[in-house]
């Protein structure tokens, strides 16, 4: 249970303001928090609970459906306990930026990089935020749901018939 | 055999087009530029099973080296470029051969990333489609190019300076 995982009871009792949702779904831990103490709570997780890989940052678009607009997702995973963790903290949509926990993995240069390119989130004090699969002079971040599909000529999407 | 030949038998007469053509066509020399699945097709064709070297078709590693280039796969956006200034970097005379749905029109990528065709940007001779073609509609791809690159019309006197060069149709 998600209530008795060991990283949850430590995050609960640091940071209680931060920690918003707590949820579980099919033994994977998912923890909600604020999006300001981010490098602080990745910092503890890398420190004290050994969570001392990044596998990836990945962010969704929830346009439409609920507020805030975007959640940045990061996937944990502690080597010497052999546990995973996912990490989530909202973004809304007027101010798009989030600070970067690449100071704390690594790793997480590129992967910020690949969300600032298609999501067009911004991440505070990160060393080299440059688009990493578009093309330097492309408009626009492609996997927002407002994006037109078939590129930035043409209409939006509307399923098969457009 | 009522033909005259006052030259002997060291000689034989033939119209510069057909014989400029057929050295072309017999010694196609494609560049090395796999994209995508296709390649793998591409790559099978010139192996020994099909074996597109017996129809003088050898694959170059180098644009500088090669006459023709197969655009094998899906054409992003962001190789489009790179395609542009390998073809450029062809010498002339040189042709283009569109190898699958997606350098043909795109394919099922009808997405902001991907070239809705290569013709957008390269001058296509013949267009193969098949998801990816098979090796033997590759070969029959070429063999219609050997059949255009014969139908050129004065394509080497153009470039000594006399007349204009007639391209025809596949």
């Amino acid at each position: 249970m998600a209530e008795t995982n060991r990283a949850v009871i430590k995050l609960r009792e640091k940071f209680s303001a931060s920690v918003l949702d707590v949820k579980e779904f099919r033994g994977e831990v998912t923890v909600t928090v604020k999006r300001e103490d981010i490098v602080e709570i990745c910092n503890f997780l890398k420190s004290s609970l050994a969570y001392n890989l990044c596998t990836d940052v990945t962010a969704v678009d929830y346009l439409g459906k609920q507020e805030p607009r975007f959640m940045v997702v990061y996937n944990l995973y502690s080597i010497p306990n052999k546990d995973r963790l996912r990490v989530k903290a909202g973004v809304p949509e007027a101010d798009c930026s989030i600070d970067t926990v690449s100071c704390v993995w690594s790793t997480a240069n590129w992967l910020e990089r690949e969300v600032y390119d298609l999501m067009g989130v911004i991440f505070n004090n990160h060393p080299d935020l440059r688009r990493i699969l578009m093309t330097d002079d492309w408009v626009g971040h492609p996997l927002r749901k407002d994006y037109p599909l078939q590129g930035p000529d043409r209409e939006l999407y509307k399923g098969r018939l457009s | 055999m009522g033909v005259d030949q006052p030259l002997g038998d060291s000689f034989i007469t033939a119209s510069l087009d057909g014989l400029v053509n057929w050295a072309r066509k017999s010694s196609i020399w494609p560049m090395t530029f796999g994209l995508a699945c296709c390649a793998i097709e591409m790559m099978a064709t010139g192996a020994s099973h099909n074996d597109l070297d017996r129809f003088g078709i050898i694959f170059r590693a180098s644009p500088r080296q090669a006459d023709c280039i197969i655009i094998a796969g899906t054409v992003t956006k962001k190789m489009l470029p790179i395609i542009k200034t390998v073809y450029e970097q062809m010498p002339e005379p040189k042709w283009v051969v569109a190898m699958g749905a997606c350098a043909c029109s795109g394919g099922v990528f009808d997405t902001y990333s991907v070239v809705q065709g290569i013709d957008e940007a390269l001058p296509v001779d013949v267009y193969i489609p098949g998801c990816p073609p098979r090796p033997e509609a590759l070969l029959y791809g070429l063999i219609k190019l050997q059949d255009k690159i014969m139908k050129d019309k004065n394509s080497f006197g153009s470039t000594i300076g006399l007349g204009q060069r007639l391209e025809s149709a596949a």
